[in-house]
């Protein structure tokens, strides 16, 4: 435990930690991605499949578990991730902050891709809109017609209205370069570097932010096309 | 070539230091910057004014001295080039230049152009040292060392400390500077020995120092005058990682 201080203590061991958080929000939101397409399969014997999904996640387990025991545990776990990777970003930000207070008069052309600029910012818009998402789809108070359990008809209410479906563009935009440069942030920061495989870390990170914003946007707009109802 | 040349003038650590606009005129495509500072500077003298301070030695690229913000670029625009090593013949007439010191807390003004980089100094005694055995001199090439791990240590010991890293990143890190001084005798034999105690000094080093954190955006590599690679600073991100999980306890015996 110690030595795991010991590391802590360093720039580069609250980076560790951020990448290790980092990856688990990534597996979440990649399996997550998977989830919602269920909603593309038809209903059989007068089930949507995403419900059928959706009862399956507080089933697994059981009877090993409680009801909605992985579930839970799911919880917790990404509830210490998001904590983890929310704490470490403000360390790392008071820290770069302190180490140049003041910037240059005229600020030209270093490459810094556009979302490698805006990790900090994109950081805080996912954190609002994960919020929103919760209250949208969790609890439904954000909801205008929220009926507990009932999966898929809250998804196809929701993104019927244009307005909702604008909001979750944005925050799988901001989600799209978030995953980005964090995929290819976590390769360089846990040192998982090889000259015979270094040339693909960029590929594979643009290709996972492309296959998880095209995942997660394609239900809503096949909704909004009338598609999915 | 007419240049206007906006130039960083700081009296001393505790001057609050402005930009001060210079009209350069006569200037030939065919000399270096720092010749093009040398010319501006003579004039100042020359009118009885305090010339500009910057930091120069070899002029020839090699010794890592010279080092300014050129238009908000390290070194200038042209990449692989260290100031002294740029010439004229990168601007065009009638250009305007900006020229501001590396910013960074780590490195603090000492008078316009030139900063305090003993930092990097600190960061290599806290581990850049190997133990040899003394007394007569070792049989050349006794020790065997793969080519690739020559090369790639050489190409990391390439780094002549200019400080364009630190310049360049938005975050002030030294990590490019550090992870250089790190791989290049960790990669070969004689560097295993401190290996993992070379990798915790410095990284320790360069925290207490103030510089920042990586954030992974590569602007140093750009900057890099000698193009050290970012695969550096995954090697060391890589050792660091091991070396605090293998660290043993002070005076731990044999099975610890």
């Amino acid at each position: 435990m110690r030595r795991v201080a010991t590391l802590y203590r360093t720039t580069v061991g609250k980076k560790v930690l951020m990448a290790v958080s980092g990856v688990v929000l990534f597996s979440f939101v990649f399996a997550h991605m998977l989830g919602n397409l269920k909603m593309l399969f038809p209903a059989s014997d007068g089930h949507f499949a995403m419900d059928v999904y959706a009862e399956y996640l507080r089933e697994i387990g059981y009877p090993l578990l409680p009801h909605g025991g992985v579930l839970w545990i799911a919880r917790l776990v990404l509830l210490a991730a998001v904590g983890t990777h929310i704490w470490s970003a403000l360390q790392l930000a008071q820290l770069s902050r302190a180490a140049r207070p003041s910037g240059y008069q005229k600020e030209d052309s270093l490459s810094l891709s556009y979302a490698s600029r805006t990790m900090r910012w994109g950081g805080v818009i996912l954190l609002l809109f994960v919020i929103y998402h919760l209250l949208h789809f969790t609890t439904g108070q954000a909801h205008s017609s929220f009926v507990a359990g009932a999966v898929h008809q809250n998804y196809v209410n929701a993104f019927q209205d244009p307005g909702i479906f604008l909001v979750y563009l944005i925050a799988q935009t901001a989600l799209c370069f978030h995953l980005y440069h964090g995929a290819w942030s976590f390769f360089q920061t846990l040192g998982l570097s090889h000259p015979k495989y270094n040339h693909l870390r960029r590929p594979f990170a643009a290709g996972f932010a492309f296959v998880v914003f095209v995942g997660f946007l394609m239900p809503p707009t096949l909704v909004l096309a009338g598609v999915i109802s | 070539m007419r240049l206007t040349l906006h130039v960083w003038r700081q009296q001393g650590p505790n001057d609050q230091g402005r930009l001060e606009r210079y009209e350069a005129n006569d200037v030939s495509e065919h000399m270096s910057f720092l010749e093009m500072l040398d010319v501006i500077n003579e004039r100042l003298t020359e009118d009885g004014e305090e010339p500009i301070a910057f930091e120069h030695d070899c002029r020839e690229g090699i010794c890592g001295s010279c080092g300014m913000m050129i238009n908000g670029v390290p070194h200038g625009p042209k990449t692989m080039t260290t100031a002294c090593q740029l010439h004229m013949r990168s601007f065009k007439d009638g250009d305007e230049i900006w020229i501001e010191p590396w910013r960074a807390t780590a490195f603090p003004v000492i008078k316009d152009l030139v900063v305090d980089r003993s930092g990097f100094d600190r960061i290599i005694q806290s581990g850049g040292y190997v133990s040899v055995r003394t007394g007569s001199a070792p049989d050349g090439n006794a020790i065997p060392i793969p080519k690739e791990d020559a090369d790639a240590a050489f190409d990391a010991a390439t780094c002549i400390g200019c400080g364009a890293c630190v310049a360049a990143c938005p975050n002030a890190s030294a990590m490019l500077f550090t992870s250089a001084k790190v791989a290049h005798l960790g990669l070969v034999p004689q560097g295993q020995t401190e290996r993992w105690d070379r990798v915790r000094g410095m990284v320790e080093t360069h925290d207490d120092e103030g510089f920042g954190n990586c954030t992974n955006h590569g602007a140093c590599q750009e900057a890099c005058p000698k193009g050290i690679s970012l695969d550096y600073i995954a090697q060391l991100n890589r050792d660091l990682i091991k070396a605090t999980l293998k660290a043993k306890p002070v005076g731990a015996g044999k099975d610890a």
